[in-house]
């Protein structure tokens, strides 16, 4: 355009001393793809072609709608906001007195009760709400080379993670913002037998990160030794952390980079309104629901301030289906859309039919 | 560039010296001791940009001039300076891309200059010097060498001619590369130059270097040793110049006076002026909309930053502190660097690769023109030529077709048809079995069979065979030699399709500068006067009477278009001193007695009006003191160094006065094949043609008739010299009153059309053909007062704006020129389109937007100066119907599909803004930022912009009315645009907020897994690639293997990307954000449902409407009876209920 065809003139204005034209005298080649002839198939969507694909849209869209829309009525979902903004709140205290420094942790229990008995596995999720972790500044304040097990970048965090690349002169690993800010609060789930016992639930600490991550993009500095201690000589923890990052887990397997909740808080939520797998319940064996129905108690050391920037605290109990966590909106979609199309079949069938099938004519293929 | 604003200035510094001296061969003049040689500059042609060492810089600057390139680089910048969301390197690697490519492609076509330049400055020469022959190199030629030329060797610089190896001190010359012109001109050695070029001395004085072909003035001073210095003029004549060639002569030599860049050759070629088309206009139209939309987009993210900021907690939660350095920046300047970070994040919006994308579409999309076999012509063995390929679509939107006459509607092949002797009108048939013996048909002149006297007969072939400039090709070894000179023009031999097998009788070749000449020459061989050739200035001609007859020629009168005429005086074996003198009759007839002009006015008129070209013939005789008086006059004017041409003329004039006229010739110009069938299409497909021509009025008007441009029915509204003339008045008050008249009939009476589509021309109740004549339209154009000009120029342009063809007749190339301008600048600017064919054509074809040249017969300059060139003009139908129909559509939908597909892709990054506390977060990774508008968008649109055709050829060149439903730039206009944007929108916000409102609940994975940031960017740019890339699917009409390959290989390749990018950690990458994230991605069963969802309702819309707008148009209506024909399954219901689909279709585009 404005650009090219500029130097194109240029070109022209300027000697072209053996002029090419006079060369080309050649009858041109009687190819397909010269004349613009090559072999094509010219569809012609039309009234006709498109009703069948209306109706069998609708009527794929409809039943996968209800499937979806059931499947995701199915899923028992229970959500508690344990912030404690309300003076009444148990963990009101707890937001008001925070300080970084406190040596004594603060403790409340939310008490709740479940309605219905959740039988398969639970998923404990925490939530954030207002909580920008998809900020640009927070999302690239981190060292995925330091994260991988790299001896170099552990002594010398990137650019990226200030200002949480080096405390009091020494590296911090793992620096960067996001780790710096990980969720430290621990929950602590008890059901509370009619009996009158006070049965801790337990909660599994793995599998709650992508393999992948575990395993590949996650690794710790010299990766088989066994001492974490030693590899993380040199570094100092995050100046939000209350324990070093070989300290996470007495699991060796998830400690140090590897620390799944650890790997959990790093991927980056979406939107400031999310949640992240914590725990995950188990199935026990036999007919035993997972977690029967009744009264519990969610017991909270309450470590991460959330009200200086008003943010919220959830904590959610999910069973999960295929299609993953409670989420209506699928399958609202679905059958919305199902029935459009087959509304709009019904509709282009009606005209068709009163005009008879005038398209059918034009419907041309090659 | 540089050097050559520098040549011309000191060009014009030089020009105040307005002569130059030359010694030939160096020997500087006895008696001009104080002779200071002047410098001049070499012979090298340098006709390349760059050297090997200003390569580098001098076409990044020239290529960083471009706003695009310069807007990119400024992006680019921005990026490496500020702190932005996106690495320098997502637009830093397409713009490399693109300022490489353009760098090699230029770089390449440098070096083929350098290459050719070379070839023809190392050409070896041979140079006299000192009596010895010294072969150098071209380039080492200089001022006043004396060069020997052999035949068939180009002159390698501006020579005047002193020496040639024929006896007639003449040699023949064919300008084919300079001005296309094959036949073989003469040119004269000086006279009375000594043979022995060793004892030559003699300096030429001769006027600076100017471009003008035939305009050349100069003298020639000779010393002797025993007598006065000798003075000779030198004419165009004399001059040979670079890039023609010698012919028909075994070697001359002559003095080189213009070198290298100061040859007319080389200050012929000057730039064309740069034509731009309506759709780039569009383009640039569109741009500055979306430029508005970046910059709104950031405008309002950088101040709902600043105000969300403001709100106590979110600038900087204790989570996300900021760097020392980002604290300490003043606030001002951070807003500044934030409004830019918003600029580089959305800058996607206008891609670098559209322009990459619509330079190559229109490079690569020109050469379907060059390959269109229909446009080889098997006579001149050669097809189409594009010239330019900015011009491709334009070819769609022509609304007004300029065409001329001679050499473009006609044929531009002569016959000679008949005569008129004294009155009596002499038709030649064929069948008659004394070839001698006129065949006398009655005229309607003469009533009695009748033969005009013998005396008058003979006279008048005599002056057939006399007057003319024509060459007789010489021994029969020239002759068969012409079967390699393909553009020759010889007459008798490869014209008439004898060629192949011999002639029966004595066949004579022809050449002359033009056909007319050589068909006289041969109506008047018919006759038994057959010219024999010149024998040094001796004219011989064979009599019926098989006497020979020897006449001396003394001067000839050249043919100049303003004096259209042109004459020769030659004296006779008895002594006598004749003129013969012939031209158009309006030239001719006030140098005659007028008693002898109504005779065969009628005459002429009668075969005007029959379409034959006419030409009067007139002699007188000169007695002795005329004759002396004649010649000094003439040898006077051609001695004058200044205004020689005006001298000349007066003198002509002078001389061609009180002749008698003998005759009249008629010769007929054949129209070109299917002329009639291309102008009614054209007329169809809503063009109006104009012809402008040089031709008489009434020849031009019935070519209009045979070309079907003027009906039966038509109403011919008359503006010319005649018609003026009736009212025996003034004329510039008939003028007025005529106008009026005409616009009242033509305008204000006719009922008003609707623009676009014009019915007009099918409606018999107002079809007004107007014809204008070359002086009643300066009388127009150029009024004695203002006021009036303005106002005759707007009625004149009404009036022909609402007449369906309108015909200018004796039109000089400037008047074309000033028409087309007049209206290509009126109201609507309507895209005009010029046809021809002769170098007389050249200002409109410049003038036009786009310039069509036939290579035709009057040589090359026409092509040389078009955007395109035709072997035909029978060929401009599908070049405009079918080729330019689809070029519009196609360029016309990349770029609508460009800006759409962008704006769905920045749209959900903006929007995402508003959800990451506008903190410039890019929603896709960097990779897909850089990747969309290169790979994976990028190749179905092109293959589409080069392949679709949505209706087929050969229906488009059927029905020429659906050229109409393109006019007026009708894709591009706000409505489509709007279209597509509100297309572009809704898609973009569907991606987004479909995706938000999955990640309600971020747990998508089966195993209780969440997903982040890039998953949710990953799966709208899964939707986004897929849905825009089934758009185009959507959108194509003609799906070739081609088509089918980069449409769905491109989405293959999409999720090969994808997953080899998010399979590997990548060494160089400081993050690895998409780890895993499209394998994941993929193991979500939501995920899948909702790309899915996604991408069918954003085409949904899209389908519907394709099937109520599909019954609209005569695409459809076309189709139909092709298909009852060939399928077997149609309802018997169909045929019958054509009007209620016709209903419903019409019902349907209001519901739409």
């Amino acid at each position: 355009m404005m650009a090219s065809s500029y130097t194109a003139k240029e070109e022209d204005g300027h000697i072209t001393v053996s002029g090419p034209g006079a060369l080309r005298s050649r009858k041109p080649e009687n190819t397909a793809f010269k004349q613009q002839r090559l072999p094509a198939w010219q569809p012609i969507l039309t009234a006709g072609t498109v009703l069948p694909a209306f109706f069998i849209i609708g009527l794929l869209f409809i039943p996968i709608g209800i499937g979806l829309f059931v499947t995701s009525n199915n899923i028992k979902e229970f959500e508690i906001d344990y912030t404690g903004v309300d003076a009444s709140s148990p963990c009101y205290n707890c937001s008001q007195s925070f300080s970084w420094n406190s040596s004594r942790p603060c403790t409340c229990s939310i008490p709740f009760y479940l309605e219905q008995p959740y039988e398969s596995n639970v998923y404990v999720y925490y939530g954030l709400s207002n909580f920008y972790q998809n900020h640009r500044r927070y999302v690239k304040s981190r060292d995925d080379s330091q994260l991988n097990g790299d001896p170099k970048s552990l002594m010398e965090p990137s650019k990226e993670c200030e200002p949480y690349a080096f405390h009091e002169n020494k590296p911090i690993a793992p620096c960067g913002a996001i780790a710096n800010s990980m969720f430290n609060d621990t929950l602590e789930l008890f059901y509370n037998d009619p009996n009158g016992t006070k049965v801790q639930i337990l909660l599994n600490t793995t599998g709650i990160a992508w393999w992948t991550d575990k395993h590949v993009k996650f690794g710790n500095p010299g990766r088989n030794s066994p001492n974490l201690t030693a590899a993380f000589q040199g570094t100092t923890k995050p100046i939000n952390w209350r324990r070093p990052v070989f300290d996470l887990d007495a699991d060796e397997a998830n400690n140090g980079f590897i620390n799944e909740d650890f790997i959990v808080w790093m991927r980056t939520a979406a939107l400031p309104t999310f949640r992240k797998l914590y725990r995950i319940i188990n199935k026990k064996s036999g007919m035993v629901p997972t977690l029967p129905r009744g009264n519990y108690s969610l017991e909270v050391v309450y470590n991460y301030p959330v009200r200086s920037f008003e943010g919220r605290k959830r904590m959610i109990l999910s069973t999960i289906s295929w299609m993953g966590g409670k989420n209506p909106f699928l399958g609202i979609a679905y059958i919305t859309v199902g029935s459009v199309c087959f509304f709009l079949g019904v509709v282009l069938l009606l005209i068709h039919h009163k005009c008879g099938n005038r398209n059918n004519n034009a419907d041309i293929s090659n | 560039m540089l050097r050559r604003r520098l040549n011309r200035w000191l060009g014009r510094d030089e020009r105040r010296v307005d002569s130059r001296s030359i010694c030939v061969g160096h020997r500087s003049s006895s008696n001009n001791e104080a002779f200071i040689p002047p410098k001049f500059c070499d012979n090298r042609i340098v006709s390349s940009k760059y050297t090997v060492w200003n390569f580098l810089p001098k076409n990044l600057f020239e290529q960083f001039r471009r706003i695009a390139n310069f807007y990119f680089l400024i992006i680019f910048l921005v990026q490496v300076i500020v702190d932005t969301p996106t690495s320098p390197v997502t637009s830093g690697l397409p713009l490399f891309f693109v300022i490489t490519v353009t760098a090699i492609k230029q770089g390449y076509e440098d070096w083929l200059r350098h290459k050719a330049d070379n070839e023809v400055n190392k050409y070896p020469v041979t140079v006299l010097e000192q009596g010895r022959r010294v072969r150098k190199e071209s380039e080492k030629i200089k001022v006043g060498d004396v060069l020997e030329v052999d035949e068939d060797e180009t002159f390698p610089c501006d020579l005047i001619l002193l020496q040639s190896s024929r006896d007639d001190d003449t040699c023949f010359v064919t300008t084919a590369s300079l001005d296309g012109e094959s036949n073989h001109k003469t040119h004269y050695t000086v006279p009375d130059t000594e043979k022995d070029l060793e004892s030559l001395n003699a300096t030429i004085e001769c006027e600076q270097p100017q471009p003008d072909l035939y305009k050349f003035v100069g003298r020639m001073h000779i010393y002797k040793t025993d007598q006065e210095p000798a003075m000779r003029s030198l004419g165009p004549e004399n001059l040979l110049l670079k890039g023609s060639t010698l012919k028909n002569t075994q070697t001359i030599c002559g003095v080189a006076i213009y070198t290298g860049m100061e040859t007319k050759m080389a200050l012929n070629y000057q730039g064309k002026s740069q034509k731009r088309s309506a759709v780039e206009k569009s383009i640039n139209a569109f741009l500055l909309v979306y430029l508005c939309i970046l910059v709104s987009k950031a405008l309002v993210c950088t101040t709902l930053k600043y105000v969300w900021q403001n709100k106590p907690g979110q600038d900087e939660p204790w989570y996300n502190e900021k760097t020392q350095r980002e604290k300490d920046t003043n606030l001002y300047l951070k807003m500044f660097t934030d409004f830019l970070s918003f600029m580089v994040l959305f800058n996607f919006i206008i891609p670098v690769s559209m322009y990459v994308t619509v330079e190559m579409q229109k490079f690569l999309g020109s050469f379907f023109i060059t390959w269109d076999k229909d446009f080889f012509d098997p006579e001149i063995k050669e097809g189409a030529l594009v010239n330019t390929s900015d011009l491709n679509e334009e070819l769609g939107q022509v609304e007004y077709v300029f065409t001329d006459k001679t050499g473009t509607l006609t044929q531009n092949n002569m016959e000679f048809i008949e005569c008129c002797i004294d009155g009596f009108q002499y038709k030649y048939q064929d069948a008659g079995t004394d070839l001698d013996e006129f065949c006398v048909t009655d005229g309607p002149v003469n009533k009695v069979q009748h033969k005009a006297g013998r005396e008058k007969e003979e006279l008048f072939l005599r002056a057939l065979c006399l007057c003319h400039t024509v060459q007789v090709k010489e021994s029969p070894q020239q002759g068969q030699g012409q079967r390699d000179g393909l553009m020759d023009r010889v007459d008798g031999l490869g014209t008439d399709g004898e060629g192949l097998h011999p002639p029966p009788q004595e066949q004579r070749g022809f050449i002359a500068s033009s056909p007319d000449e050589v068909a006289l020459v041969k109506g008047a061989m018919r006759y038994g006067f057959t010219f024999l050739g010149f024998e040094s200035k001796t004219m011989k001609i064979l009599t019926r009477d098989n006497d020979v007859e020897r006449y001396e020629l003394l001067h000839v009168l050249n043919f100049d278009p303003v004096r259209r005429r042109m004459s020769v005086i030659v004296r006779s074996k008895s002594g006598d001193t004749l003129l013969f003198c012939k031209g158009a009759d309006s030239s001719i007839f006030p140098r005659v007695r007028q008693e002898e002009v109504e005779r065969i006015r009628m005459n002429v008129e009668r075969n005007a009006t029959e379409g034959y070209r006419t030409l009067c013939v007139a002699y007188k005789y000169l007695n002795a003191e005329e004759y002396a008086q004649a010649d000094a006059g003439l040898r006077e004017a051609r001695l004058a160094l200044q205004d020689r041409e005006e001298k000349l003329m007066a003198v002509y004039n002078q001389v061609e006065t009180g002749m008698s006229l003998i005759g009249a010739t008629a010769v007929e110009d054949r129209l070109q094949e299917e002329a009639a069938e291309t102008m009614e299409a054209l007329q169809g497909a809503g063009m109006k043609v104009w012809v402008l021509t040089g031709d008489k009025m009434e020849t031009a008007k019935s070519t209009c008739y045979a070309c079907r441009l003027f009906q039966r029915n038509t109403e011919l509204l008359e503006l010319t010299v005649r018609t003026l003339e009736d009212g025996g008045r003034r004329r510039e008050e008939r003028l007025h009153e005529l106008l009026v008249e005409y616009h009242k009939k033509a305008v204000q009476d006719a009922p008003p059309v609707k623009a676009g589509v014009t019915r007009a021309w099918s409606s018999a109740n107002h079809d007004y053909g107007f014809i204008i004549d070359g002086a009643t339209l300066s009388m127009v154009l150029n009024s004695s007062s203002e006021s009036n000009s303005s106002r005759y120029k707007n009625l004149f342009l009404q009036i022909c704006q609402n007449c369906t063809s309108v015909l200018c007749c004796r039109m000089a190339p400037l008047q074309k020129a000033q028409i087309v301008k007049m209206v290509k600048n009126s109201k609507g600017s309507p895209i005009t389109l010029s046809i021809g064919d002769g170098a007389n054509d050249v200002s409109m074809i410049l003038e036009a937007h786009v310039g069509i040249g036939i290579k035709g017969k009057e040589g090359r300059q026409a092509v040389r100066n078009s955007d395109y060139a035709i072997p035909k003009l029978k060929h401009l139908k599908k070049l405009l119907l079918a080729h330019g129909h689809l070029y519009y559509v196609r360029i016309a939908h990349l770029v609508q599909y460009f800006f759409y597909k962008n704006l769905c892709f920045i749209l959900p990054q903006f929007l995402y803004q508003f959800f990451c506390g506008y903190s410039q977060q890019p929603l896709y990774d960097a990779a897909y930022l850089t990747m969309y508008n290169i790979c994976f968008t990028s190749m179905p649109i092109l293959a589409y912009s080069l392949l679709e055709q949505h209706i087929c050829m050969e229906v488009l060149l059927d029905n020429a009315t659906l050229y109409r439903g393109i006019a007026k730039n009708g894709m591009l206009q706000w409505g489509p645009f709007f279209y597509w944007t509100l297309l572009g929108v809704f898609h973009g916000l569907l991606f987004f907020f479909g995706v938000r409102y999955l990640f309600g609940n971020p747990a998508l994975q089966d195993n209780g897994q969440v997903f982040g940031n890039w998953s949710y960017g990953t799966i709208v740019f899964t939707v986004l690639v897929f849905t825009v890339t089934l758009k185009l699917a959507l959108d194509t009409r003609h799906w070739t293997w081609i088509n089918h390959f980069v449409i769905w290989g491109s989405l293959a390749f999409y999720v090969f990307f994808s997953f080899f990018w998010g399979g590997i950690i990548w060494p160089f990458l400081k993050q690895q954000r998409l780890y895993f994230v499209f394998a994941n991605m993929l193991s979500s069963v939501s995920a899948w449902l909702v790309i899915i969802l996604l991408i069918l309702l954003s085409l949904l819309p899209e389908i519907l409407l394709v099937v109520f707008r599909k019954p609209r148009g005569p695409h459809a209506g076309q189709m139909k009876p092709v298909h009852s024909s060939a399928g077997g399954h149609q309802s018997p219901r169909s045929s019958a209920r054509p009007l209620l689909m016709r209903t419903f279709s019409d019902e349907s585009n209001t519901v739409i």
